[in-house]
């Protein structure tokens, strides 16, 4: 009985996180989702959201969070793969992760500065003769700094797996005769799929709604759904339609987590 | 259900403890009136001289916050979570404010220097006999160049943007109001159109300037123009002035078709708990003296026409940001065009945007 109170003591935190941080702006959300710009209960945010100019605003942004996705994977899987077989493998995680604890706004100044006519990539560029171009402000840019800010967070889970990997496995491979790349295919890639899913949701999800790369690097030509939001709610002030499109981000949010979840029962079975 | 009713019960008396403790942290920090006076304003908008100044003066203590924007100053105003004496709002947000019932009512007979003000910029249809709000600063929305970079391009009118061998060169505000505006402007329409033909006419207009549009940015573009990285730009005065202090080869100009003519003001949100010592506040800004020696901080255009004679001549007499008044009644004062229009200027800009 008194196992029974104390454990009820120790969710008390969790519960009430959940219930102001999780539960209640969630449904604020909802609540507000439903409220037209005289603040009445209509669907109309729902029915403009589904017209060309959002849709495509949608579209547009899951392409980015798409090719950006794709290209820190392409990135991390070999970096996180070489990190494995270093001798103080540790040491070199950390040195990829440190950056990540910079302030992204500082380090999107920095890309200004960097891609600059007058930066340190251009001046590059002419030395080795290709001659200088406009690289801020471009989509190219954009998915550059977006792929360097997320390399980090794609590289930890894959490098776990990876780490995790029973090395006999790859005896076993060898022995029966796998050749390298069957090796990979069929054995390390299907067993470190787990780490791979959870890099992909922690850059696909937070890409879907990065706002502020979208104006400091891409100069406000590209839009997100998070730009959307943050114009809705700040200069628009039409509250309702932030926060329908907000709804719409956490569907889609609920379908790319349900699409990329480890099911764990099915592995332990 | 009895572990729910148990979850409801720990909600409410949470939240009811972070009230008191919220209202307690309030008051000893001297948020709460008493000897203490809490001013709103854009971020580097005043001479910190000028607060020490009046802190000596009058033993009052300034709390000083900043904003960024109209819209969050408002939304914060709205919520009610800090007691701001004295904010300084752009003109349509205190219609937006005056309609939302947020701001006090300015007894005149506690700000005499209200006489410093020159007429121009008194009793406009923002706010009839200043009811509300006392002018801060003002300026102009035009086109800042690079007169180095852009050899042999005269800047007059808005058209001039559209020349074909401009491709890639302009930054634009990151404004819809500013933006759609100027796309209005240029086609002589009225900047506070909301006829939806005039509105699309506009749209395209602007779309066919888009191979010319390098990036629509914020502050960043300051940075950007003063370092010669930008070549044209499109802002707001005061800006244009504080990046060609930086650099000598800006030149700035408000095009002939006409343009937006803005205004930042004084004014004492609901909030106030210190109402006398805004009124002083006020007062103490609009001082000659001291607005003059703000306006040399902050380098936009000053409204109070006794400050200008404390002022370095070269300042005062430069026609670009002190124009004549043949200039300014040429330009339009946004007007609040209510939630439905500025909807649909916004969906419009987010569609340029996209273009």
């Amino acid at each position: 009985m008194e196992n029974k109170t104390t454990r009820n003591l120790y969710t008390i935190p969790y519960v009430i996180w959940v219930a102001f941080f999780v539960i209640a702006p969630i449904l604020l959300v909802l609540y507000y989702s439903f409220q037209d710009l005289e603040g009445n209960f209509s669907l109309t945010n729902y029915r403009n959201f589904f017209t060309p100019i959002y849709l495509e605003m949608t579209l547009s942004s899951f392409w980015y969070a798409f090719l950006i996705t794709l290209i820190t994977l392409l990135f991390a899987y070999p970096i996180a793969y070489l990190l494995t077989k270093l001798k103080h493998k540790q040491l070199w995680l950390l040195l990829i992760i440190v950056p990540s604890w910079i302030n992204l706004l500082l380090k999107a100044y920095a890309f200004l500065g960097i891609f600059g006519t007058y930066g340190m990539a251009n001046k590059f560029l002419e030395t080795i003769g290709i001659g200088s171009k406009q690289l801020l402000f471009t989509d190219f840019s954009f998915v550059f700094v977006s792929v360097y800010i997320f390399i980090p967070f794609m590289i930890l889970p894959i490098f776990n797996a990876l780490d995790k990997l029973n090395p006999t496995y790859l005896d076993a491979a060898n022995d029966l005769g796998a050749s390298r790349w069957t090796t990979f295919r069929r054995v390390v890639f299907p067993l470190t799929i787990d780490g791979v899913k959870a890099g992909c949701q922690i850059t696909f999800i937070p890409a879907l709604s990065l706002f502020m790369l979208t104006r400091l690097i891409a100069g406000s030509q590209v839009i997100t759904l998070g730009t959307a939001i943050e114009q809705q709610f700040l200069v628009t002030q039409n509250w309702g339609m932030g926060s329908t499109i907000a709804v719409f981000l956490i569907i889609f949010m609920f379908i790319i987590m349900f699409a990329t979840g480890t099911k764990r029962r099915r592995a332990r079975g | 259900m009895k572990q729910l009713i148990r979850l409801a019960v720990v909600i409410i008396a949470v939240s009811a403890i972070l009230l008191v403790t919220i209202s307690r942290l309030n008051a000893s920090q001297g948020y709460s009136g008493g000897n203490t006076l809490t001013v709103y304003n854009w971020g580097d908008y005043i001479d910190p001289a000028v607060i020490d100044e009046f802190e000596k003066q009058t033993g009052i203590t300034v709390v000083y916050e900043t904003f960024d924007s109209n819209e969050a100053m408002m939304t914060k105003i709205q919520q009610g979570g800090t007691s701001y004496d004295v904010a300084v709002p752009s003109e349509y947000t205190i219609e937006k404010m005056k309609e939302e019932d947020l701001l006090l009512p300015i007894d005149h007979s506690k700000v005499p220097n209200l006489k410093n003000i020159d007429s121009r910029f008194m009793d406009l249809a923002f706010d009839p006999g200043n009811e509300y709000s006392v002018p801060y600063f003002w300026g102009t929305v035009g086109i800042v160049y690079n007169t180095k970079q852009i050899d042999g391009i005269e800047f007059n009118s808005w058209e001039d943007l559209w020349n074909p061998a401009l491709k890639n060169e302009i930054v634009l505000i990151d404004g819809a109001r500013e933006i759609v505006g100027m796309g209005l402007n240029s086609l002589h329409y009225s900047l506070n159109d909301t006829d939806p033909e005039r509105l699309q006419e506009a749209y395209d207009k602007l779309v066919s300037l888009k191979p010319n549009v390098r990036a629509l940015l914020g502050d960043e573009n300051k940075l950007l123009m003063a370092s010669g990285e930008v070549s044209i730009g499109i802002t707001w005065s005061g800006d244009a002035s504080e990046i060609m202090a930086e650099n000598e080869d800006l030149d700035y100009v408000v095009p002939e078709e006409g343009s937006n003519l803005w205004f930042d003001n004084m004014v004492i949100p609901k909030t106030a708990k210190n109402i006398d010592a805004a009124h002083e506040f006020i007062n103490f800004m609009l001082d000659p003296k001291i607005a003059a020696q703000n306006t040399e901080y902050v380098s936009y255009s000053t409204p109070n026409k006794e400050a200008l004679q404390y002022m370095p001549e070269e300042m005062v007499n430069d026609e670009r940001f002190y124009p004549p008044p043949e200039l300014t009644d040429r330009l339009e004062v946004y007007e609040n065009l209510g939630k439905e229009n500025l909807a649909k200027y916004n969906e419009l800009f987010l569609k340029f945007k996209m273009e």
